[in-house]
């Protein structure tokens, strides 16, 4: 068996960020484990830019942003395994993982930080009708196609759903030679960052069908065609509003979910909104000694975000080995009226310092006013012109408004128009 | 090439036929119109294993049915297929329909099913807790049970493989020449040469029939369309849950699989095109709502996907099994619909025993019913894995997350007699890509593994042969 201080389950830039901070706070014995073939996680198929502007100041490929991380892991001498696959997290926080090389790992940690990321959507979980032809793949995989193998999974494409890995690849696949014919989306907005709007389907004359749905698959081996449809307030069809489109391919972008499999096998409890754990404000899961960052705790848009969190969690992992995090009163955070989810859902009253709430807003807003109120009691007030589910807002609670709150307080944000 | 009997069509039926024949020293052929086994009627159905009170008494749907049931645990456990032998419960929602039950057991023990019992309402709540609280009585039988047929299919194929019979894909016949001693049979590419045909082409028998002049038959393609819930659902139910029988079918079923999930349907509507397995949004939710009749906690949000099946129906609604009327060496098994999966052993053996009398052909010798249980490291304990991977690294890198796949298990089902030349083949084989993410993240790992071991170029591979093929040309 072997034994670390911190083992790190994922090795993208959630894993990567968490073990940079854990051993800046002076926690040295810190393994990563990665399943796929390098550290980086989806970063290395993100080939386009936009990463780093919160974090760096600088616009970044995802393989660039990754290679920052990847070096200081290096230069730190951060151990880590690739081709490793977790399989269990036991009661005692123990990882069995298993890989070409070492076999059957048992690995006794002090504290596990989950950073295993998300994955998309398929569409069995949209009940699309229609033929199971070849050519129906989500727009991540589409991605893995043509950046990393080479390869041109379509020529006449369709995307269903706007979130951002569809957006981009509408623009990959149009520079690649292939015809994007539309990008439908079901809500009457976009659930993609405005940014990727326009510099991938309005730059590239893509046209964004709101209120659209996929409503039939056509072809026997190969997709043919999609007929799509306009779907009322209810996200029905609309009669009559039927439009077959010709296309070899079909890509869907309609979601994220994180991969809790091994957080829910250990019994950790999950948020019913976000999928992933509840946590504190160092994202510490209610399994003692076990923290989650990243798209396997609540999806994120920005990576940079990502890394913050993630930077959280490390500290907050290395505090709990050295003996300098301890449970004690909480109160808990709760999104009402448009607030979807608030992360942490947690916070622990003896923190030190000001502790940063991030949520998500359910549909689009403009002029409106971010609430934080505490037992009723309005304590922060602030203005945003915009508000959109694709774009995480944040606020932040100064450490003396933390100490005047007491065990079992309800924080809520609330978002008035 | 010269065979002694060639079985057109590689489902369940006549890939265990095919095996049954190896019993024999008969040189047997199996030719498969598609790009692998199990893909036609096989694919995709109820995976029921019937107790047999639905057919009519003295029909061979009623005979076959019961004596394959009877068959199917042995027939498993030398193939290392999974059975489940669970037991059904038809569900009775009013006082008519619990004379239906009466019927149906009435009928039952006509046929020989053992063990059927009438339970009340309590007997059946305290069974099924999560059963509707509308209904009121069901009829249990303790011989069926679930298993899955392409899994069956996969298994009996390869075990007739290894017995000597040569399987022959994407080998659609469209002739058949008589000489009167010996058939040639013919894809228009290739021929084969053979004494005996069996016809177990499910909804194209009556096609293949008609190749030998044999008009006799005429199949209604009937489809039926399913939705899979996620392994969360599985245990929602314990048995087989049947609703009262209508002049359609046996109606929505609600059962767990064999892996693990909960399967919901069939619809049934009778069809033209005997290719469309397409799935509709109305049949879908009609399927939902009829399927929430009995079991009212089943919830869309835990669909993982959705699948349409096409029966083989005859007007006369039994099989029709034996020498064809125009050749005395032309077997036909036609209208293997349900209850096909459950009779699918005594079928085989009733059309081998036939062949090997008109021949007069001896035992085989050599015959070995077994076919090895596949490496399944998902059900290991961790000291197997350690041994397991001690011997063969590949067991150690997991392929597809979502099912725990390894590489090593992917690469036994692409060399595996008749084993898998396209990701779906590796997906029954495996269940790499049957998971959550529904091949998502793994399905580009299958298909560099396809093309490594098959020696072509990741452009080559389908996903279920013909045109279907994956990627396109290389990236500017």
């Amino acid at each position: 068996m072997l034994n670390y201080d911190i083992v790190i389950i994922g090795g993208g830039p959630a894993g990567m960020a968490a073990a940079l901070r854990a051993k800046e706070c002076g926690v040295d014995s810190i393994l990563i484990l990665e399943r796929a073939e390098t550290l980086g996680g989806i970063l290395e198929q993100c080939i386009h830019t936009g990463f780093g502007l919160q974090y760096f100041g600088e616009e970044l490929s995802g393989p660039e942003y990754a290679s920052r991380f990847i070096d200081l892991v290096n230069k730190e001498k951060i151990e880590y395994k690739t081709d490793t696959m977790a399989l269990e997290i036991t009661q005692d926080n123990k990882v069995y993982a298993v890989n070409k090389k070492d076999g059957l790992l048992e690995i006794q940690a002090k504290a596990i930080i989950l950073a295993m990321g998300c994955r998309e959507r398929p569409r069995g979980a949209l009940n699309i009708a229609g033929t199971r032809a070849s050519g129906i793949m989500s727009a991540g995989t589409a991605q893995k196609y043509v950046n990393i193998d080479g390869y041109m999974p379509g020529k006449k494409v369709v995307i269903l759903g706007s979130g951002d890995i569809g957006l981009i690849m509408a623009r990959r696949m149009t520079l690649e030679g292939a015809k994007v014919e539309c990008v439908c989306e079901l809500m009457p907005y976009s659930s993609g960052l405005t940014r990727n709007i326009v510099q991938c389907l309005d730059d590239f004359g893509i046209p964004l069908y709101l209120s659209t749905t996929v409503i039939d698959i056509h072809g026997k081996d190969r997709v043919t065609g999609v007929t799509i449809a306009s779907v009322d307030e209810n996200r029905r069809p609309i009669p009559g509003t039927e439009r077959l489109i010709e296309c070899d391919t079909l890509l869907l972008s309609v979601g994220l979910i994180p991969e809790n499999e091994l957080t829910r096998a250990v019994g950790i409890g999950l948020d019913s909104v976000t999928n992933g754990a509840v946590v504190d404000e160092y994202r510490e899961t209610d399994h003692e000694g076990v923290f989650a960052c990243g798209n396997v705790l609540h999806v994120h848009d920005l990576v940079d975000f990502v890394t913050l969190e993630s930077q959280t969690a490390g500290e907050g992992a290395a505090k709990y080995v050295l003996g300098k995090k301890q449970k004690g009163a909480q109160v808990t955070t709760k999104g009402t009226g448009m607030v979807r989810y608030i992360v942490p859902q947690k916070i622990n009253l003896n923190n030190e310092g000001d502790v940063k709430l991030y949520f998500r807003v359910g549909n689009t807003a403009r002029n409106a006013t971010v609430k934080v109120k505490y037992g009723g009691e309005e304590i922060i007030s602030r203005k945003r012109p915009r508000l959109a589910p694709g774009e995480m807002e944040s606020v932040v609670i100064k450490n003396e408004m933390l100490k005047s709150f007491s065990d079992g307080g309800v924080l809520e944000i609330t978002v008035e128009v | 090439m010269m065979f002694d009997v060639a079985v057109i069509g590689a489902g369940v039926v006549g890939a265990l036929t095919a095996r049954e024949l190896t019993k024999f020293n008969l040189k047997v052929a199996l030719l498969e119109k598609c790009n692998d086994v199990a893909m036609g009627t096989t694919k995709a159905n109820s995976a029921i294993v019937h107790a047999g009170f639905d057919a009519v008494p003295g029909s061979l749907k009623a005979k076959l049915n019961v004596k394959g049931t009877a068959m199917m645990p042995e027939t498993c456990r030398e193939l290392h297929v999974p059975f489940k032998n669970i037991g059904s419960l038809v569900l009775a929602f009013c006082e008519k329909e619990t004379e239906t039950l009466k019927e149906l057991r009435e009928k039952g023990i006509k046929n020989g099913v053992p063990g059927l019992e009438i339970y009340d309402s309590d007997k059946l709540h305290s069974t099924e807790p999560n059963v509707s609280s509308e209904a009121v009585a069901a009829l249990w039988a303790p011989t069926a049970g679930i298993v899955c047929p392409y899994e069956l299919t996969i298994a009996a194929a390869e075990n007739a493989v290894k017995n000597g019979a040569e399987f022959f894909r994407n080998f659609a016949v469209s002739k058949i020449d008589w000489d009167g001693g010996e058939f040639t049979v013919s894809d228009g590419r290739k021929e084969i040469k053979t004494k005996y045909v069996v016809n177990a082409a499910g909804v194209y028998c009556d096609e293949i029939a008609a190749l030998i002049g044999d008009n006799s038959l005429s199949v209604i393609s009937r489809k039926g369309e399913y939705m899979l819930c996620d392994k969360s659902m599985g245990t929602l139910v314990s048995h087989v849950l049947f609703q009262c029988p209508t002049v359609m079918g046996k109606g929505v079923l609600v059962t767990p699989t064999v892996d693990g999930n909960l399967i919901l349907g069939p619809s049934a509507t009778d069809i033209e095109d005997k290719e469309n397995v397409a799935t509709t949004a109305e049949i879908l939710a009609l399927v939902l709502e009829k399927a929430r009749k009995s079991v009212p906690s089943v919830s869309t949000r835990e669909v993982i996907t959705s699948f349409a099946g096409l029966r083989a129906h005859l007007e006369c609604d039994d099989f029709i099994i034996g020498k064809s009327e125009k050749n005395s060496n032309f077997i036909n098994a036609a209208g293997i619909e349900s209850p096909g999966l459950s009779a699918s052993p005594a079928i085989a053996e009733m059309i081998a025993g036939l062949i090997a009398e008109d021949c007069g052909a001896a035992a085989n010798p050599e015959f070995c019913p077994v076919r090895e249980e596949p490496v399944r490291f998902r059900h290991m304990s961790n000291e197997e894995r350690k041994a397991l991977i001690a011997k063969n690294p590949a067991y150690g890198r997991i392929v597809c997350r979502c099912e725990t796949i390894t590489e090593g298990e992917i690469l036994d089902a692409i060399h595996a007699p008749a084993g898998a030349r396209d990701v779906d083949g590796v997906k029954r084989r495996t269940r790499a890509g049957m998971g959550r993410c529904q091949g998502g993240f793994c399905g580009s790992k299958v298909v560099e593994l396809l093309a490594r071991e098959l020696g072509t170029d990741l452009n080559e591979i389908t996903k279920f042969g013909g045109d279907s093929k994956i990627l396109y040309e290389r990236t500017k």
